[in-house]
């Protein structure tokens, strides 16, 4: 009962509150339009490949290639100062039949369409030389045919098209990544993280402040005057700003679906739920820290030390190649665990009954700071 | 047979090193108005807080209705006004006095007419549905007050009431006091200004974490040999 009235009351302040409300709603919407529009703008780009002793006929096929331009060094060496320069892209050297391609990577797009030209280009030149081989070696049979007896046409046959195989079995292609891997893949692997750090930074920031009032105000000593009860004022808190989690993650999915045109693969409802608890946790956790801020500003002061280094440890860079003790530290940050279940919903369909894990530690996470923030509530009635 | 309220014997309140309260005995009988007066920094704030139990007594005791405090039940038979307003700006005193009346558990079907009765004491009825953040300061006091008020509690604990109320307004405050004693509830209030100190039945002068005196205002006077209670108030502190 009570508690349901502080939610309410809590409501009702937040949606008195127009300015705030459009920092939740409207912000996120905003900078994912705004990362949407910078690393998607640049998909047709033109891209500049450096080549090293890769046959003419392939260089004239790539050059071909729409958006491309190619340019033959002499060396791998050359080749590799000119990428470090910016001035090319992606080198492809052939070493023998094997061809290595090396791209700086930094921009995703601009790797997978060198991929894409060198795929096409190879394709082509393969087929070419194949033509030709054919119609040299048909020239030859018929030459040969006349001359010699039927034992050693027999023979010439086998070796013809030995020859043919030997050309036409495909070269060995390695991949190398100056920066990041194959799997860089700038929005789409962000967004999942992204929408869970909207949802985590807003509700942190604005429940903390809130509490933060309440108590500077003077309002939660006089709530406690009360005979309320501890569990209620934090339940209350929970109760609202669950609500406002849930509204504020449909507008985010809905936003990033229809209007930037981003794939849902899994279920919708798995995502709503898994940013539910994570805002529960943001909550608690912005409860919890605003105890320790006298005011508004030492609040703020929490931004860099607590809510910056969710971002880092997210997975939105990759962690695999990180130190190990770099590695442990992700395990007690929430959003990782948000991050990974919404991207396996998001992107690889799995249903939330398989994410047990994550929404597990999710849960513990919760359950952990709810009970220390209402022992916390302690410090300003001692019952 | 008046019969304690407040019943606060020999109570002792640290904060780390520093002792605030050294022994404090003070009793609010039923259908009386206790004042507590005594310089900033005296401790009258820490009194009335291990009174509402938001702080334990290091020693000593401070019982309520005869229960050991801190007790939250206990909380919904007293009326707290802070120091600071503490109401909620962004909403409407309706609203504000509705959620304190929720919050202290007072019937649903009683909530409108609490309302309606405190909001006149205050007179406040006619800007009811304002937001708070278009209040005065002397309209907040008074909602504040309001929200002491509301579910007649048998007990008022009132922090500064009558700071920033214009004076006909304190008269006003003042005669709903008296009738709130005249029906046998127990008041305890803190003020600074002088002359009502004067209009409570007791007065405890609160010097250094001690209670120096605990009389009537007219006793007191007597026995310092002074004018008025502001007077009492300035010998006991050793300036006159």
């Amino acid at each position: 009962m009570r508690t349901i009235a502080i939610m309410k009351r809590v409501l009702k302040e937040l949606f008195r509150d127009k300015r705030t409300l459009a920092l939740m709603f409207v912000a996120p919407i905003f900078v994912l339009w705004l990362m949407s529009v910078i690393f998607t703008a640049n998909s047709t780009t033109s891209v500049d490949i450096a080549t090293v002793n890769v046959s003419s006929s392939l260089n004239t096929t790539l050059g071909d290639v729409k958006h491309v331009d190619v340019h033959t060094y002499s060396t791998q060496a050359k080749a590799k100062t000119a990428l470090k320069d910016d001035k090319v892209d992606a080198i492809i050297h052939k070493k023998g039949s094997d061809y290595s391609l090396t791209y700086a990577n930094t921009d995703s797009s601009k790797t997978s369409a060198v991929k894409m030209a060198f795929k096409t280009a190879l394709t082509a030149t393969n087929v070419n030389g194949m033509k030709q081989q054919l119609i040299l070696a048909k020239a030859t049979i018929a030459k040969l045919q006349s001359t010699l007896p039927a034992s050693a046409q027999a023979q010439l046959a086998t070796t013809t098209s030995q020859t043919n195989q030997s050309t036409a079995a495909t070269p060995k292609i390695t991949n190398h990544y100056v920066y990041g891997d194959a799997d860089t893949g700038f929005f789409d692997k962000m967004l999942p993280i992204l929408m869970g750090f909207f949802v985590f930074f807003f509700v942190f920031l604005i429940s903390g402040m809130a509490l933060l009032k309440e108590r500077t105000s003077g309002t939660l000593d006089r709530l406690l005057a009360t005979p309320v009860k501890r569990s209620e004022i934090i339940f209350g808190y929970m109760a609202s700003y669950g609500i406002l989690a849930v509204i504020q993650t449909i507008v985010i999915v809905l936003a990033t679906v229809w209007l930037l045109g981003v794939e849902v693969v899994g279920s919708m409802i798995g995502i709503i739920v898994i940013n539910l608890v994570l805002a529960l946790v943001a909550l608690s956790f912005g409860i919890f820290l605003s105890t320790f801020a006298r005011s508004e500003f030492q609040m703020m002061q929490f931004i860099p030390i607590v809510v910056i280094p969710q971002v880092f440890f997210s997975g939105i860079i990759p962690m695999d190649s990180m130190a190990s003790w770099i590695q442990d530290i992700s395990y007690v940050i929430p959003i990782k665990y948000s991050g990974d279940a919404v991207t396996a919903i998001m992107m690889q369909g799995k249903s939330i009954l398989s994410l047990g894990l994550d929404i597990g530690v999710l849960l513990i996470f919760l359950v952990v700071l709810t009970i220390l923030n209402i022992n916390g509530l302690k410090r300003y009635r001692k019952v | 047979m008046a019969n304690a309220i407040i019943e606060l014997t020999h109570l002792v309140k640290k904060f780390g090193k520093q002792t605030v309260l050294e022994d404090i005995n003070l009793t609010v009988q039923s259908g009386e108005i206790v004042g507590l007066i005594g310089p900033s920094g005296a401790g009258k704030s820490t009194v009335i807080k291990t009174t509402l139990g938001m702080e334990v007594a290091d020693g000593g005791s401070a019982k309520v209705f005869n229960e050991v405090m801190p007790n939250r039940e206990l909380l919904s038979r007293i009326g707290y006004m802070a120091q600071t307003d503490a109401l909620y700006e962004s909403l409407s005193a309706r609203e504000n006095l509705k959620f304190y009346a929720q919050m202290k558990g007072i019937a649903k079907d009683e909530i409108k007419t609490s309302i309606a009765h405190v909001a006149q004491v205050v007179d406040l009825t006619e800007d009811l549905d304002k937001r708070v953040t278009n209040y005065s300061g002397g309209m907040m006091r008074r909602l504040s007050l309001a929200i002491a008020l509301l579910g007649n509690p048998e007990l008022l604990i009132l922090d500064e009431p009558t700071v920033g109320i214009d004076p006909a307004l304190r008269r006003q405050i003042w005669k709903e006091l008296n009738h709130i004693r005249d029906e046998g509830r127990s008041i305890l209030i803190t003020t600074h200004v002088m002359d009502e100190a004067e209009l409570v039945d007791k007065v405890a002068l609160l010097l250094g974490g001690k209670v120096m005196a605990f009389d009537q205002p007219d006793v007191l006077k007597a026995q310092y040999e002074a004018k008025s209670i502001e007077d009492v108030f300035l010998k006991a502190e050793g300036v006159l």
